[in-house]
């Protein structure tokens, strides 16, 4: 596990293409097929502002990383889910501008010998930054591959030494109703809350992440610090957390409590158990396949089946879905 | 029934009605018509250009086919509103509107159903069949849109004149069409407790047939 040749100094994968260039590859294109297709019509995106330039994170690779091609910065942090800002995809970049990231600070409570709160910056420097390119796959289907930026969990955790009968961690999200307009919608029982059997919160695939794409994690994304778990729909890995509750018993986590039947505590990515209104074995790979592109076969656990199918070995994966 | 008779195409008006009142309401009805069957293009044209200007967002065949699902409900709500709106004093010949406004929404119905089957399904009819058996949402879209179909083909002249009186028996299917479009809207929307949008339409479908009810009933007590 995570062996690291001393001597060897691989290339980040973001330095590779870098994000100005792959961005602009894409206005190209659209830029000469609108030309091609619409003489008249003018570049819909020229007049966009390129994102704000955001503080840089020092991360090395990890050799964790996949690699596949990486979902387009802009679709990365457009393309959203966090419904505390609304529910519409483009909601959160609209208004997660309201969040106040600093300060921050994270509670650790619960099961745990040394309970307390942690702020951000001291969250930050626990352990070195990793750059992580995981996949990401959204319970609805469509699926992004993106560079995050952050440690293992685990980390953190062994830190703050769980007790005997700590058996799950769950995490909650921020609910500031005066910056976060949809907290006024009762889509979910605020906060936030998502949870991991304690051997998932400890595997090293499961990451407390602070950026994207060699940066600080833009607001809509959930900053400041978040939870990534790569083989897990993607609404189990909370953004924007405030408190880590180390727990004996299985937490109630939002959208289990909201839909029983739709969200199971587990939450695996799981190609042969479909969701009540939809089928789970195909999905879409944002930003990368065209309009009339088959989707492509999702794999099982995300495609981490080797990393982490032995935690639920001799489980009943329809039932615990 | 005056109204009912105007519904047929191609019947007379109403017995004994003047004839420059008829000549005169059809002298804008040709303009009105065009323009309504250009800006009942315009939710087509729209994906169109949003398409070739990178404008359809991150997720474009969900963007499109929702878009065309929306278009859907609205041409159907539209469709349900000519009625009323005679009733509230409008031109007794905007009826005549109302077939083209129903094609439309049985042509936004069927590009949303084929792009489900063709770019979300990859026309793998075994699991668009095991989709509308299995899922409720799904269900209640398909049976909708099938229930469009006989609409459809028998919304030409031909078909009124055979079928008569049964014709009218058989495009009361709207009434029983439209609250599965909106149950389908609903039920997709429900999981994730966003009912919002699916409300509206609801509530305006809800008002267009609990206008006939009460309409119905006023008639029969007169009676």
């Amino acid at each position: 596990m995570l062996i690291r040749k001393s001597g060897e100094h691989p290339i980040l994968p973001s330095e590779i293409t870098p994000r100005a260039v792959f961005e602009r590859r894409r206005e190209i294109v659209r830029a000469a097929a609108a030309a091609a297709l619409l003489p008249v019509a003018g570049p819909a995106r020229a007049a966009r502002a390129g994102p704000a330039a955001r503080p840089a994170l020092d991360a090395r690779p990890s050799p964790l990383s996949i690699d596949e091609p990486r979902t387009p910065y802009e679709d990365v942090t457009g393309y959203n889910n966090f419904y505390e800002f609304g529910t519409g995809k483009g909601d959160p970049a609209a208004h997660a501008h309201r969040l106040q990231t600093r300060p921050w600070s994270v509670r650790i409570e619960g099961a745990v010998a040394k309970p307390g709160v942690y702020d951000i910056e001291k969250l930050l420097a626990l352990a070195p930054l990793e750059e992580r390119v995981y996949r990401m796959r959204c319970v609805e289907g469509w699926s992004m591959v993106i560079p995050w930026v952050g440690y293992s969990l685990s980390e953190l955790i062994r830190r703050v030494e769980p007790l005997g009968n700590a058996h799950y961690i769950e995490y909650e999200t921020l609910a500031d109703d005066e910056r976060m307009p949809g907290i006024r919608a009762p889509i979910l029982a605020w906060p936030y809350v998502e949870g991991l059997r304690m051997d998932e919160a400890m595997h090293p695939l499961t990451l407390l992440c602070f950026g994207l794409y060699g940066e600080v994690l833009p607001n809509q994304n959930g900053a400041p610090v978040r939870i990534v778990v790569p083989w897990k729909y993607g609404f189990k890995s909370a953004k924007s957390i405030v408190a880590i509750r180390f727990v004996e018993k299985q937490p109630m986590t939002s959208w289990h409590m909201a839909a029983p039947r739709e969200y199971g505590f587990y939450s695996n990515v799981n190609p042969e158990v479909a969701h009540p209104r939809w089928s789970q074995a195909t999905e879409r790979r944002i930003g990368e396949d065209g309009f009339f592109t088959r989707k492509r076969k999702t794999l099982m656990f995300n495609g981490y089946a080797d990393q982490v199918a032995s935690l639920y070995a001799g489980m009943d994966l329809r039932r615990y879905y | 029934m005056r109204a009912r008779g105007l519904a047929r195409a191609g019947q007379p008006a109403a017995p004994g009605g003047a004839d420059g009142a008829r000549r005169r309401s059809q002298d804008w009805l040709g303009p009105v018509r065009a323009a309504v069957f250009v800006a009942s293009l315009l939710p087509l044209c729209r994906l169109v250009v949003l398409g070739m200007t990178g404008g359809l967002g991150a997720n474009p065949v969900e963007f499109v086919t929702r878009s065309l699902g929306t278009w859907t409900l609205v041409f159907l709500c539209l469709t349900l509103a000519v009625s009323p709106a005679r009733w509230l004093g409008a031109p007794p010949a905007i009826v005549r509107l109302r077939r083209m406004l129903g094609l439309y929404a049985f042509f936004y119905g069927s590009l949303h159903f084929l792009l489900y089957i063709w770019l979300d399904q990859w026309f793998d009819w075994r699991a668009v069949a095991a989709d509308i058996a299995e899922r409720p949402f799904i269900t209640a879209g398909f049976a909708a849109w099938l229930l469009m179909v006989p609409l459809a083909i028998t919304s030409n002249r031909f078909a009124i004149r055979r079928l008569g009186s049964r014709w009218q028996r058989l495009h009361r299917l709207v009434y029983l069409l439209v609250p599965l479009g909106v149950l389908h809207f609903w039920w997709h929307k429900a999981g994730k407790n966003d009912i919002g949008e699916p409300a509206v339409y609801a509530a305006i479908v809800a008002v267009l047939l609990a206008v006939r009810i009460v309409r119905r009933i006023v008639a029969a007590r007169r009676a």
